[in-house]
């Protein structure tokens, strides 16, 4: 054991990540705005705060109504915010939505390769790896390998369809309610849909686990 | 819209200067309109402080993964299935008709 050597384990922990040039500007925006008397401090703190606060818990929601209502699921499938805002959610800022329907022959998976493209207001903030380049690059080149590594075989012959939502639609996939769900109420239905079941990377729960 | 569901259609080849969302690897390739979304303002535009006007029309374009991606069929494992599927959103001032096949 050569002490001397050994890092120095009570050096003081310092932030050494310098601010970037946007965020510098972003920084440099916000302090006039506030210097400006436009916003306050506290509705910024508020808005991320709010940003932070939504959840999956809310595509968890529209997705067991679907898998216990065929005409919401059909309404869904065609108009998705106007479905959506039956079941009193405020739809009213959200970008355009259009949900996709898993099924014994298709999969679906949704990506943004330009950027992170994500319906925020139905699963909240984006996991890390789905702002990725390794997840962007690689899922519409070779799906099934990246479907894979996630823990998600499929069989040869189903089609795997992934969508790239480089513009202004937001994309949420419909996963295929679990067998063995049939007693379930709509709010234990809901506990088995995942965030990454709505991504598509994965399925839904199975109701034992 | 100039284009119906089923149309065949090519991804321009372009890289204008400034910001676009017609990914690369995209370009030149022939796909079928699987959707029209309707008509949204132009990003390209609307990047630098402009309207975004006039509205393009914007499409749902379907692709096959083996068209896509042809030299990769043969890798083991395969990345893709031979039934698999691409689908992108591409605005209409960047698709023309396909050649006849």
């Amino acid at each position: 054991m050569h002490e001397h050597d050994a890092p120095d384990s009570h050096l003081p922990l310092e932030e050494t990540s310098e601010l970037t040039y946007y965020e510098q500007r972003v920084e440099a925006i916000q302090a006039l705005l506030i210097e400006k008397g436009l916003l306050s401090a506290d509705d910024v703190r508020r808005a991320v705060e709010a940003m932070d606060a939504r959840s999956p818990a809310v595509g968890a929601r529209v997705i067991a109504r679907a898998w216990v209502d065929p005409h919401f699921k059909q309404h869904l499938l065609v108009d998705a915010k106007a479905a959506i805002a039956t079941l009193g959610i405020d739809v009213d800022t959200w970008s355009t939505l259009v949900a996709v329907e898993n099924t014994p022959t298709i999969h679906n998976v949704v990506v943004c390769t330009l950027c992170s493209c994500y319906p925020r207001s139905l699963l909240g903030v984006p996991p890390d790896w789905y702002k990725s380049l390794n997840y962007r690059a690689r899922v519409v080149k070779e799906p099934r390998t990246v479907l894979k590594e996630f823990g998600l075989e499929l069989a040869s012959d189903m089609e795997v369809r992934v969508y790239d939502s480089t513009a202004d639609m937001r994309y949420l996939v419909i996963p295929q309610r679990p067998a063995g769900t049939e007693g379930l109420s709509e709010e234990a239905l809901a506990e088995l849909v995942t965030r990454d079941s709505m991504i598509g990377v994965t399925q839904a729960r199975g109701p034992q686990r | 819209m100039q284009y119906q569901p089923g149309d065949r259609v090519r991804i321009r080849v372009a890289s204008p200067p400034g910001h676009y969302r017609t990914p690369t690897y995209i370009q030149g390739k022939i796909g079928v309109i699987e959707a029209v979304h309707g008509a949204f303002r132009n990003p390209e535009t609307l990047a630098y402080g402009g309207d975004g006007r006039p509205k393009q029309p914007l499409y749902l374009v379907r692709f096959d993964q083996t068209h896509i991606w042809a030299h990769a069929e043969s890798a083991e494992p395969a990345p893709f299935g031979q039934n698999d599927r691409l689908l992108i959103d591409i605005y209409e001032h960047w698709l023309e008709p396909a050649p006849e096949e």
